[in-house]
């Protein structure tokens, strides 16, 4: 078994600001684009690769990325056949990788198996948006530890102070400040959010901030790394990949417009 | 002792049920699971649902008992007539009893899900009734075969939106409606029409539909002066008729419980709705049920003639009643409940909803001693179903 590297850990000890955690789907735009698309992303200056799994009903997704999801279903795309793709992805890519995904899919690969094979390939945490703080603390925290995955909770600007605080104590590797109460996707006023970030700043977690959801162009991405240490990037880079011939093409086109 | 009805803190029938939610939704779902026992005791809100429910809805319904039928069977086979509720089903008790609950709340704006519009047409008259915004979300593919629904619904002053996205019928409408709550967290309602969803929605739309188990004791004691029958039967898609028939009954083991769920073509035709026979235990829409899906955990789409059984899961309380053998599950086919219908609509002059026809079917299915009482949910009545039993007819000729 791959001994867990702790990457998170390191790239948040030297880096505090600017991270960029971008979202890619496995098996889109092709089945076989998965490795091609993560080598890419590293490449271009994407320091966390947050990998989704699709899923036939992803309730926390948007349009752009349900349609990710669907296509990469139809590629063909599998929770095992991912697993084969990402054998060796550790020879080459060296950031920190995330799996993001829904329970239905991995409570049928077998909780504990998935956490097994996950971190036997080298993956170093999980994003679970439908795994609740009752259910992860009853039955599935401990597994996640044995196989030593960092586990990342989401909050939004509802949350309350005291609940964050648990999310935080739950959470290992960074928090997912979700910058609205929304699906991923849709176009959100940065102002509104602003005071969010501050009091998610004032409250000295222990996890460092990524802020997600709404992230689309440089701007945005200026925005949200002034309040936090960094942001997530999803939808906006689907769309560039949607109808892409040249994966590394379009992944450095659409890093240049966000880093330069 | 062992209770069937209610669920833990956390919402769990035994293995099943749960709350498998983003914390996006953690709020409003928390809001529901902290108010909503204390609102609906409250007697200002007990007083205001049963006046609803006997002025408008037109309750109690009746218990008849369906003598033709029950000479066929050789036991005496009561139908609790909730065909008789204003609009045509069961599904206005619930939808009732969330209105009511919403008010409470503040909730200004209210979104439901509909699969062939049964609860779309339900929820959009509750909303006319107390003049709320109401947003009906349906699939692509369901608005086209449901056009009378579609058109009722607008009538009644919703707005019907497609669910464009996965295979565009009730659980992408599900899906959508789900999505509509995490965009408008503060405002809206969003009023789920069966015993499914995230905890406490299967235990709030339970206790909503259990007026029709209260109402059978009592008027299964002024007819046989027992009120306890020896059978209840009923269809389940997600399981809200269900729900209710069994409620006061579930606890009570001497009283036999049947659930009959869609075949569709056959169990092993891969066109089929009977999650009980074909799901796995997994988390679809909010909760851990048994779940249709393939090995690799992606949600099936079902087949069955009824497009209110034509779901892939089932409420986490039925779940645990097949699990634990409480209930006994049975399942019929599309052409045993098209036959089932029309036994009934000559044995009887009631047409059937074709949801209703399944747990008629059943009927044939089993064995009974003669004398022994038989309560049958009569869910909904067919007037929706016209096209399909038309079909029938003529391919009978």
């Amino acid at each position: 078994m791959m001994e867990n590297q702790n990457r998170l850990e390191k790239l948040f000890q030297k880096k505090k600001d600017h991270v960029l955690n971008v979202y890619c789907t496995a098996g889109f735009p092709r089945l076989d684009s998965t490795i091609d698309v993560m080598k890419s992303l590293e490449e271009n200056g994407a320091d966390i690769i947050e990998l989704g799994m699709p899923y036939s009903d992803p309730l926390a997704d948007g349009p752009v990325i349900q349609a990710s999801s669907m296509r990469a279903l139809r590629n063909g795309m599998t929770i095992k056949k991912l697993f084969a793709q990402l054998k060796d992805f550790r020879k080459s890519i060296s950031v920190p990788v995330l799996l993001m995904g829904y329970m239905n899919p991995v409570l049928q690969f077998g909780f504990e198996e998935f956490c097994k094979d996950a971190a036997a390939v080298g993956i170093d945490g999980l994003i679970i948006p439908d795994l609740p703080i009752y259910e992860f603390e009853n039955e599935y925290a401990t597994i996640i530890k044995k196989y030593n995955l960092d586990f990342i909770f989401l909050v939004t600007p509802e949350t309350e102070e005291k609940r964050i605080r648990r999310l935080d104590s739950l959470s290992s590797g960074f928090l997912y400040a979700v910058s609205s109460s929304s699906t991923t996707g849709k176009d959100k006023d940065f102002e509104s959010v602003k005071n969010y970030l501050y009091r998610l700043h004032d409250l000295n977690l222990k996890n460092p901030i990524l802020v997600g959801f709404g992230i689309k162009d440089k701007a945005s991405y200026e925005d949200a790394c002034q309040y936090a240490n960094g942001a997530i990037i999803g939808t906006a880079y689907i769309k560039s990949l949607e109808n892409s011939d040249d994966v590394q093409v379009s992944t450095q086109n659409f890093l240049k417009n966000i880093l330069n | 002792m062992e209770t069937y009805t209610t669920p833990t803190d956390q919402g769990y029938y035994g293995e099943f049920g749960g709350a498998f939610i983003p914390e996006m939704l953690y709020p409003n779902v928390e809001e529901l699971r902290r108010k909503y026992l204390y609102i609906m005791s409250d007697p200002s809100f007990r007083d205001e649902f049963v006046a609803l429910l006997n002025d408008y809805v037109g309750r109690p319904t009746p218990l008849y008992l369906a003598q033709r039928l029950s000479s066929e069977h050789g036991v005496n086979i009561y139908l609790k007539r909730e065909d008789l509720c204003h609009t045509g089903a069961h599904k206005i008790n619930n939808t009732i009893g969330q209105i009511l609950l919403a008010q409470r709340l503040g909730k200004k704006r209210i979104i439901a899900e509909t699969g062939a519009g049964q609860h779309g047409v339900a929820t959009a008259t509750v909303c006319a009734l107390m003049n709320m915004e109401c947003i009906v979300y349906m699939g692509k593919k369901d608005i086209e075969r449901q056009a009378p629904n579609v058109a009722r619904m607008k009538m009644l002053g919703a707005k019907v939106v497609p669910a464009l996205s996965g295979s565009q019928t009730l659980k992408d409408a599900t899906n959508e409606a789900i999505r509509d709550w995490i965009n408008n967290p503060v405002d809206t309602h969003y009023i789920i029409g069966s015993v499914v969803g995230p905890h406490p929605y299967p235990d709030m739309v339970a206790r909503f539909q259990s007026v029709i188990s209260e109402e059978i004791r009592w008027q299964l004691k002024e007819h046989t002066g027992k009120e306890f029958p020896h059978y209840v039967i009923a269809c389940v898609g997600g399981g809200s008729n269900a729900a209710g028939a069994f409620y006061h009954f579930l606890d009570e083991t001497k009283v036999k419980l049947v659930a009959v769920e869609a075949a569709g073509h056959g169990i092993k035709t891969g066109m089929s709705a009977a999650t009980t026979q074909l799901g796995k235990p997994g988390v679809l829409h909010g909760s851990k049920s048994l779940v249709m899906q393939t090995e690799d955990g992606q949600v099936v789409e079902p087949h069955s003639i009824s497009a209110g059984l034509d779901y892939p899961g089932i409420g986490p309380l039925h779940a645990n009643l097949f699990k634990s053998g409480r209930a006994q599950f049975l399942s019929a086919t599309d052409s045993e409940a098209l036959a089932a219908a029309f036994d009934l609509a000559k044995l009887e002059g009631i047409i059937p909803a074709l949801e209703t026809a399944h747990a008629l079917a059943a009927l044939n299915q089993m064995r009974f001693t003669p004398g022994e009482t038989v309560v049958i949910c009569l869910s909904g009545r067919g007037d929706k179903d016209l096209a399909a039993y038309m079909k029938a007819m003529d391919e009978k000729v």
